[in-house]
Order: C-alpha cells, then structure tokens, then sequence
C-alpha cells in the first residue's frame, strides 16, 4: 500500500500546524511543548522548531514517557513489562499552555496517561492536544486540537508513523487489511 | 477488541510509537545475581535510569504498583535495605508493609514456613525477605504464590546491592566492562560480595579481592577474579574500590589480631586510595566502622560515590519491582 503520507506532504503539514497553534495561542508566548515518548519527541521539536523560525520564539521543549501511567499495566498474565524510558521536563509546567504532542491518536488512552502524568508535575494553564494523525476509534472522550490528518481505519489495520530521526525516513503507511 | 498480546496493546494503539517494546526479566523472582543475564541486568540498571528521575520531581509518585501489596520481611536488622524497599514501594504506590521479625509470632516459635503461608493466605504480592540463613529465599519460592525478592540471605546473595553498585559505577564511569574493580574486606562472611563477584565479571569488569588471608574464601579464583592479601597490589591502578565491612556478628572465631591492626594492613587510607587511578570511586555498601576498614577522611572525600550508592539504592528496587509485577493469582501453585 502506497505511503498515506510522505516526507514532503509531512513537511507541510506540520508548518500547517505551527501556524494554527500560534493563531489560537495569540503568539509563542506560555506555551510549551511536551512530546509523548517516542516519536511525539521528534514531532514537537520540529514543530518548536517551526515556530523559532515564523515568530524568533524559542518555545521550551519535554519528553513525557507514559509508561507508568499506563492502565494496562499488571493486569494481564505473568509477562514482561513495557520498558520504561526517562521523561525530561526542564521547565515549570505552572500556568503554561502545554502542547502535548504525539504521532497518532486512536483509543486515546495514551493521551489519558500523559494528562495523569502532567498533572503530577505541575499545574498547567490549560492542555492541547497535537496529533499527527487521527485514526478514529476512540474509547474515551478525548479529542485533538490540532490534526495533521484524519485517517479512517479499521481495527485490523495500523498505522505506522516513521521519523527521520528516529526511523530514518518520513512516512505514514497503513498495514493490515 | 484487539486479540493482539495485552502487554504490546497501547503500543499498537497509538501508531507504535508511544510506549517502548514489552521488555521482559527471565526470572520470576530475584533470589540472586546467579539466575541473571548479562540482557537482564542491562534492563534493570535502564529500567532504573527512568526511576531516578522520579525522585527527581515535585510529586515523588507514579502509579504503576497502585493497588499491589508488598511484604517487607526482615529477619536480620537493616536500615538502608528496608526503608530504601519501603521508599522504592511507596513511589511506585503500592501498599507496604513492615514486618520485623522480632515483634512477630517468629518469637514464639513459629516456622519462616508457616510465617509465609500465613501472610500469603492475605493475598500479598510480592515478598521483600532478608533472612540470616543462606538459600531462605529459594525455600519461600517453592512454596509461595508471590514473587520473592531477596534483600539479603545469611551469607550467600543481596543482588540488589550488587545492582546498586553496578548502577552507580555505571552512571559514574559511563560503563563497567573493562574496569578494574577491587574489593577489599570481610570476603568470606559478606554476601554483597558474593553478589557482586557473580555481576561484576559477567558485566565485564576485571576483579581484584584482597583481604586477610584468613577472610579469603578459598577457590575465590573460581569467580574468575584475583585474589591477593596485599591490598595495594588490588588497589593499584583500580577505577573503583569497594570496601566491605568487617563482619563481627557473623564471625565465629578470631580472624585477625585487632581491629587497629586490621586498620594498618588492610584499612582504606588516603595514601593507599591515591595508588588507584585519579579519577577511581570509593563504594561501601554501609554501613562503615570508620577507622577499621575505611579512613574517615576517605569516606567524606571527593571520590566516594557512598552517599550516591543509597540514593540509587531507591532507583534501582524501583526498577525490580516493576520488572517483577504482574498478574500473580491466576498461576497454578508450584510443584
């Protein structure tokens, strides 16, 4: 199945979602970004890196790694554990409008973690949620403020999301029938 | 729903990004260094890099272990063992509870069996045991549901201090294959070392162990280590030095003339610390008789990581006890 999404499409995209978020955050200042470990991290810079270059604001930059938030810990049979990456916040999240930021959005779990997990670091202004794509299926009540692309799938399918920094390429490919 | 595996479920979830692969220990307690890999060992000191860091934050707590029990159980005193299990347990939500075998039932005569069954009828999930007999641990694991974790048995195995120390070396060094690592003390009473000389060598480390001769256990070459009874011969050129406590309460006999000439001969002081290399950590698992085996002075200087060794104490249990829950009551009893 060809690419959903490839580099240059991904490109434009995210200089898409830079402006928005300045447009609806009235400018760079309060926010910040945290990137939803793994590959929200690269996302969220680029996209801090797009903002340096439309408004010369710097905007603070974290990685949040959920997986001690998560609900589906210890509940299935004796098994390994998800591995447990460091989360680096280097700011105060008080009072700041966080941009939290991750590849794809789907049952919405992940987004219902991270939320937990902000929470013990602080008290922010207010959360947004910014997702590269949006693959529906949702068992929560959570929603994006910013979608790079609305993805209908089946649950069969899944999407893969690949990052230069991370998978050597760009790409969103669907797999699955 | 999905029928993929539930442990890479989220994983799958969310486009595979968001949460690392299910990573995975290949044992179901932790009785000692002897049942890890060199894999296993790598993930728990990982595993441990991400906990420090929660010790780091505002609100110390994630809820990982939110809901499960987790019995300390110590038989022998301890200070920095216990109360770093209990910090670990606490940050990672579950529900402690201390139980000192000295207020117990222990007193009026009951089993460390019956001990056990009792408490495990109470549904806890893992046990936290420091006992003063060898192999007590491998004993629980036979006849109980929950995982067990070692803090110390008799003279035989504490892996979690050995964890801790690698850990440390680790962050201090950037890595522990290669380095020269000497050890120096009570060898034949303490099971620190004997945990250590099970990791250390399977990490890479080249060992040195040096003490009185009559504190060498003999056949310790078999770890694959170098022993000597001149400590300046173990701690020349060393990127860490590790010094043991001399254990009184365990000797039964006299195995050197005094505790001022333990100093002399075989006692850590500046100038024997300086035959090391420059840049060389001094390690002690405490606690310390100052001015036996180790000069104050040495211990309260630049180059001990002593204090560093406690405080990743708590990162580290927090990263075995992680690894090590899961789903328990649904297994079939072990044969």
């Amino acid at each position: 199945m060809p690419p959903v999404m490839d580099a240059e499409r991904m490109g434009r995209t995210l200089t898409r979602i830079a402006h928005e978020i300045l447009e609806r955050n009235r400018g760079a200042n309060e926010i910040a970004f945290v990137g939803v470990r793994t590959r929200g991290v690269p996302i969220a810079k680029r996209l801090a890196a797009r903002i340096k270059e439309i408004a010369g604001v710097q905007v603070p930059t974290g990685a949040l790694d959920i997986t001690l938030y998560r609900d589906d810990l210890m509940r299935h049979a004796v098994g390994p554990q998800p591995l447990v990456r460091s989360t680096e916040i280097a700011f105060s999240i008080d009072d700041t409008k966080i941009l939290l930021v991750d590849d794809v959005l789907y049952t919405g779990r992940t987004v219902r973690a991270a939320l937990d997990a902000l929470i013990d670091f602080g008290r922010p202004q207010s959360i947004q949620l910014v997702v590269l794509v949006d693959r529906g299926h949702r068992e929560l009540p959570i929603k994006a403020d910013y979608v790079g692309k609305n993805l209908p799938t089946s649950r069969q399918q899944s999407v893969q999301v690949r990052l230069e920094e991370i998978d050597g390429q760009d790409e969103v490919v669907i797999e699955g029938s | 729903m999905t029928t993929d595996a539930p442990a890479t479920r989220i994983g799958d979830d969310e486009g595979r990004g968001s949460a690392g692969p299910p990573a995975g220990l290949h044992v179901k307690h932790l009785l000692g260094i002897a049942d890890l890999s060199p894999d296993d060992i790598t993930l728990i000191l990982d595993t441990a890099d991400a906990m420090k860091e929660v010790g780091t934050r505002a609100i110390k707590k994630v809820p990982a272990l939110r809901g499960k029990t987790v019995v300390n159980l110590f038989f022998e005193p301890s200070t920095r063992t216990r109360t770093s299990f209990e910090i670990a347990e606490k940050r990672l939500s579950a529900d402690t509870l201390n139980i000192a075998a000295s207020t117990s039932s222990v007193t009026k005569g009951e089993t460390l069996a019956d001990t056990v069954l009792n408490l495990e009828a109470m549904s806890p999930d893992m046990i936290v045991l420091r006992h003063a007999a060898s192999g007590a641990c491998h004993l629980l694991s036979r006849i109980c549901r929950s995982r067990i974790i070692n803090a110390g048995d008799g003279m035989h195995e504490h892996p979690t201090q050995a964890l801790l120390d690698a850990f440390t070396i680790r962050e201090r060094k950037r890595r522990i294959a290669g380095l020269k690592v000497a050890i120096v003390g009570d060898l034949l009473h303490s099971r620190v070392l004997r945990s250590n000389l099970l990791l250390l060598p399977k990490m890479g480390a080249q060992v040195w162990v040096s003490g009185p001769a009559t504190l060498i256990p003999p056949g310790i070459e078999r770890f694959g280590v170098r022993a000597t009874w001149r400590i300046e011969e173990a701690v020349e050129g060393a990127d860490v030095i590790m010094m043991l406590r001399i254990q009184r309460e365990r000797m039964k006999g006299h195995f050197f003339p005094s505790a001022r000439e333990y100093f002399k001969i075989f006692g850590l002081t500046a100038a024997r610390a300086r035959l090391a290399k420059p840049d060389a950590i001094i390690m002690h698992p405490g606690p310390m008789n100052r001015g036996v085996e180790i000069a104050s002075e040495v211990a309260d200087g630049p180059y001990s990581v002593i204090l560093e060794q406690v405080a990743n104490g708590v990162a580290v249990r927090m990263a075995v006890l992680y690894l090590l829950a899961g789903e328990v009551a649904t297994e079939a009893m072990p044969a």
